[in-house]
């Protein structure tokens, strides 16, 4: 019997499983899935639960609904992975050894890699929306708040979901103007970036949303501590923004499994091949999703498309061939923009995104880079497709690798 | 590809503003891209980044982020602000005469 070990049943994880489980044959592979956690939560709608759009029972299914019967599910902790020996080291005590390896643990927040971010104002003046407890708990505050200066701040890059904050900012404002106190409420967006986002031409056209909404716009910050006395972040170059609430996206890192398996970078992401997928130095050992270094987006739609291309080179080093598909970065992003309208962005390595029209048979055109009512259906219809196609690793009518077809350059 | 006089010698930018050849880099080209920067002068903390940048960027193929400086470099967070404002890894790597590193995207 061959061994496949997955690590992790998120997004990514649970997609692979779904994938390989009917191609590969059962009489000669176990597959084993492994996780800490019994319930998977639909991430991308955490940024609608603060505005009371979702709640909390709109995001979380158990994780089992998703796994193909026979597979075998091993609910623990990772302890390490010793990929010289080929195996893994649970905290139950438990060794795996495999012949293949999937590596899909993930990224998360830590807010204690920044000074007093975690300390007195916790929770109640200062707030993620990137776990289920901020999130809630950000909803319940903003319930009851009337007004005064909302700070938006990005820690440091790189973070899932690069737009999450930018729709946070256009929800907010929304929100507000919703509940009659926009005049009330300044939102003030504090980013690393030298703009609104990542790319040039996104980042000019976002960043005039901002200007149109009303949103103040400060680029080239880094945070080096917050003041809970005075209620400040303050930045490395001493510069200091006060807020009243503050809605901080913190470092995001790698799972410590993968500092303790001394396989990860500064912040425990694995040096990973950016075409094939392969971790750095093993033959066997694949990662996809937000645990890879990727100079890709950290993102759902990310982890979709290496999937396919995951799966193909997966076949071919079994086989005993050299893995041909190549990943380009692709990834693609539905950008709520308040209103109930929205964005849509389509874009890889090498090609930022840009406007024009995105086809996809049977429900588009989409419009990039412009608001319209479409893109928000897209993003609300998109909740459906998660848990219905996409975590069961059934083909969408969208390609993993980018296509130039209707984008303006 | 533009290209801009540094130094005396015509040298050829990528689309980051950062050398093509690394190859054309000396301490005067570092001095005045230094000054595009905003830096009118650079001391010894400012070469011991420089330095260990090219240093990494020989051996591993990448300029190293700031947490990496931060952690190998022997200047800390604060200092590193003070010796480049703004944004240290992107214009130690510019002044270093290296590529934007990939970590900011």
């Amino acid at each position: 019997m061959k061994k496949l070990v997955i690590l992790g049943a998120g997004t990514a994880g649970t997609m692979m499983l779904n994938k390989l489980h009917p191609i590969l044959n059962k009489d000669e592979w176990q597959i084993t899935i492994v996780d800490q956690h019994e319930t998977h939560y639909y991430q991308p709608g955490f940024l609608f639960i603060p505005f009371g759009i979702y709640t909390c029972k709109d995001v979380v299914k158990p994780k089992r609904d998703f796994f193909p019967s026979g597979t075998n599910v091993i609910k623990s902790e990772i302890e390490k992975i010793e990929p010289n020996e080929n195996r893994v080291l649970l905290k139950s005590g438990q060794i795996l050894g495999y012949d293949y390896l999937i590596v899909a643990t993930g990224a998360k927040i830590d807010p204690t890699e920044t000074e007093g971010m975690k300390e007195d104002l916790w929770h109640k003046n200062i707030f993620d929306f990137y776990t289920i407890e901020g999130a809630c708990a950000l909803a319940n505050f903003f319930k009851h708040w009337e007004g005064g200066k909302l700070v938006i701040n990005i820690s440091e890059m790189p973070i899932k979901c690069p737009v999450a904050p930018l729709e946070f900012a256009f929800l907010a404002d929304w929100y507000f103007t919703e509940r009659g106190i926009r005049n009330k409420v300044e939102i003030h967006f504090v980013t690393p970036l030298p703009g609104a986002f990542t790319k040039p031409r996104a980042s000019s056209i976002l960043g005039d949303f901002l200007n149109k909404k009303n949103i103040k716009l400060t680029s080239d910050f880094n945070i080096a501590r917050v003041d809970n006395e005075t209620k400040k972040i303050i930045s490395w170059d001493e510069q200091e923004v006060e807020f009243d609430v503050l809605v901080t996206i913190p470092t995001n890192k790698g799972d410590e499994c993968i500092a303790r398996s001394g396989i990860g970078d500064e912040l425990n992401f694995i040096p990973t091949d950016k075409e094939t997928l392969i971790a750095e130095g093993y033959k066997n050992i694949f990662v996809i999703g937000d645990a890879t270094n990727l100079p890709s987006s950290k993102a759902g739609s990310v982890a979709h498309f290496q999937a396919d291309i995951l799966l193909e080179n997966f076949m071919d080093v079994i086989e005993g061939l050299e893995p041909k598909a190549k990943f380009d970065g692709h990834a693609n992003c539905f950008i709520e923009s308040g209103f109930g309208k929205g964005i849509l962005i389509d874009f890889n390595y090498d090609t930022e995104p840009l406007p024009g029209k995105f086809p996809l048979p049977g429900v588009g055109p989409f419009s990039l880079l412009e608001e319209t009512k479409m893109n928000h259906y897209g993003k609300i219809m998109f909740r459906w497709m998660y848990w219905n196609f996409l975590l069961k690793g059934v083909e969408l009518p969208i390609e993993a690798n980018m296509s130039m077809a209707g984008k303006r350059l | 590809m533009a290209s801009k006089e540094y130094a005396g010698k015509m040298l050829e930018l990528d689309a980051d503003g950062n050398l093509v050849n690394l190859n054309e880099w000396n301490e005067e080209v570092a001095k005045a891209l230094a000054v595009e920067e905003g830096i009118e002068s650079l001391n010894d903390r400012h070469w011991a980044v420089i330095n260990y940048m090219r240093k990494e960027f020989t051996e591993k193929g990448d300029a190293p982020s700031i947490r990496k400086l931060t952690k190998e470099s022997g200047v800390d967070t604060k200092e590193l602000y003070a010796l480049f404002p703004k944004g240290p890894a992107k214009k130690a790597a510019r002044i270093a005469g290296l590529p934007k590193p990939k970590g900011c995207i």
